[in-house]
């Protein structure tokens, strides 16, 4: 209860006294920690609790890898080309969408994605005094569901056993992540993150400014090969001048069908308001009985979804990675550790040079593991 | 049974937490913030309804406030888009100006209102935004406590 003018007790200075000994059996510890340092779920921290992964983030290099040697393969051998030819705004398009896409990537990637922080024991206590049971505790009782009504429509909400709460609705349990998370879409482990409410918007545009970079390259490198012919060279010799345009082409070719396929899927989702969970389900659709089950959550208007999904205010992080650890009931420091320090403080370049690189396989292996 | 303290700290010290108070949320007008108005049965004794209802009513609105999706929302998500969020490093976002005001107004109430009738009210945020706590609290020196749980330890550690 940081109202009350609570001074946070430091394990350090502590001398043990008769009453303090019992409650604050942490005085052991020789220093206070951080509450990402007890996280029950399955999520990597690094700096100190500011960049928050999941656990299995081995795609994210990979990703960001293919990302980085592409276009340093196409500043490096197409651009001079090009900007003798044609114009120096190529290179200058090319960095700009390079930039989008590796910061919405980055973003994605160390934002926490709407966890919902597992309910305390009272509270668990008192959702369980709430609910019938009648059966032993020695066995997993049926699972619990709560009706209620958004917008005029029934909304089942189901009971999470392990962060003991009824979810919210939009709500989902990763598995990978153990974790609830907020309007989950989906875990994107070429992003090496789950996808949820406060990360959707950098990964939309994350795929939206991917596309435009990919078709860009790929634009871009057979108008270089195309002029590179038209001086009387045939194609083996163009290519043997310039091979690197071969693999990005290659690379593009392959990428460009699961992107823009993704993208258009994402804009269609985003425009009716709706995650890939839900659309997975099938959990709005009508054909589900005869009775009218539309998405309560639509605003009914293209423009109005689009805007509340994109520019929506941008919610707070929930689960206050950098407050302290304190073992009695008062609440750890104030609201300046619970404000998310954005990517670029990062003092970790290598830790993030990685974390992007697994990104890019993550995209070409999500794509092609399907939403399509 | 009226137990009487006079500011916060002299009910964390001759008091003890006799019962907790879980305020849910309300989705009947989809996933924004809200709570609900329901008065819970074992405030009854403790305070007035009305006084009770002010304070959930007020916590809604300014919740509201935070999430409403007008112009100002629009133009601060298009900022931050084009300036790669970068903006957020020199600026607050709208929802956090307004969590900090509903952290002073939970402290106000909680002055003047609550720890008075041995009350107190923990900020939604420390509770991922799901409930709104009350904590009852008892005075040491009376005669045993009428509620049953008395859950002391609290840890938030898991």
């Amino acid at each position: 209860m940081k109202n009350c003018e609570y001074q946070q007790i430091d394990p350090r200075t502590l001398s043990v006294s008769p009453q303090s000994a019992q409650s604050l059996g942490e005085a052991k510890r020789q220093r206070p920690r951080r509450k990402w340092e007890v996280f029950p779920g399955k999520n990597r921290f690094y700096c100190d609790g500011r960049i928050i992964l999941a656990r299995q983030n081995g795609v994210l290099p990979l990703t960001l890898g293919l990302i980085v040697v592409t276009c340093g393969l196409f500043f490096a051998f197409d651009c001079p080309f090009l900007v003798e030819h044609l114009t120096v705004f190529i290179p200058v398009i090319g960095g700009v969408l390079f930039v989008f896409v590796l910061s919405s990537l980055l973003r994605t990637s160390f934002t926490d994605p709407g966890i919902l922080p597992r309910a305390t024991t009272e509270e668990a206590a008192d959702v369980e005094r709430q609910i019938d049971t009648s059966g032993s505790s020695t066995y997993r009782p049926p699972p619990r569901t709560k009706e209620i009504l958004i917008n005029q429509q029934v909304v089942k909400l189901k009971y999470c056993f392990t962060c003991k709460m009824f979810r919210p609705p939009r709500t989902s349990h990763c598995s990978m992540c153990d974790n609830c998370v907020e309007r989950f879409d989906h875990h994107c482990p070429w992003v090496g993150n789950c996808v949820g409410k406060r990360n959707y918007r950098f990964f939309y545009i994350f795929i939206i400014s991917l596309s435009f970079l990919t078709s860009f390259i790929f634009g871009c490198v057979i108008t270089h090969l195309t002029l590179r012919s038209q001086t009387g060279k045939s194609i083996i010799q163009t290519i043997q001048e310039s091979p690197a345009s071969v693999v990005e082409l290659v690379i593009c070719f392959f990428s460009i069908w699961s992107i823009l396929g993704l993208s258009g899927f994402h804009t269609y989702l985003v425009a009716s308001n709706l995650t890939t969970n839900e659309d997975i389900k099938g959990s709005w659709s009508s054909k589900r009985g005869a009775e009218e089950s539309g998405n309560p959550y639509t605003y009914n208007s293209i423009i109005t979804n689009c805007c509340a999904t994109l520019c929506g205010p941008m919610p707070p992080s929930l689960i206050d990675r950098r407050g302290f650890v304190l073992s009695d009931e008062a609440v750890p420091v104030g609201s300046a550790s619970r404000m998310e320090l954005p990517p670029f403080a990062v003092k970790s370049d290598v830790n993030m040079f990685f974390c992007t690189c697994i990104f890019f396989v993550s995209i070409y292996q999500d794509i092609f593991l399907g939403r399509w | 049974m009226a137990t009487e303290f006079h500011n916060l700290q002299e009910l964390r010290h001759s008091a003890s937490l006799a019962n907790k108070v879980f305020i849910q949320r309300d989705y009947s007008e989809g996933t924004t913030c809200r709570f609900q108005t329901k008065f819970p049965s074992e405030l009854e004794s403790r305070i007035e309804q009305t006084l009770f209802e002010d304070t959930v009513k007020t916590l809604n609105n300014y919740y509201a406030e935070a999430e409403k999706i007008g112009g100002q929302s629009y133009v601060e998500g298009c900022l931050a888009c084009f300036t790669a969020y970068l903006i957020f490093l020199c600026m607050e976002t709208r929802y956090e100006k307004v969590l900090k005001k509903i952290a002073k107004y939970i402290q106000e109430q909680n002055e003047k209102i609550y720890a008075p009738r041995g009350l107190l009210l923990t900020d939604p945020i420390e509770r991922g935004m799901r409930v709104v706590e009350i904590s009852i609290y008892e005075d040491r020196g009376s005669s045993g406590s009428s509620s049953g749980s008395s859950s002391v330890s609290g840890s938030t550690t898991r």
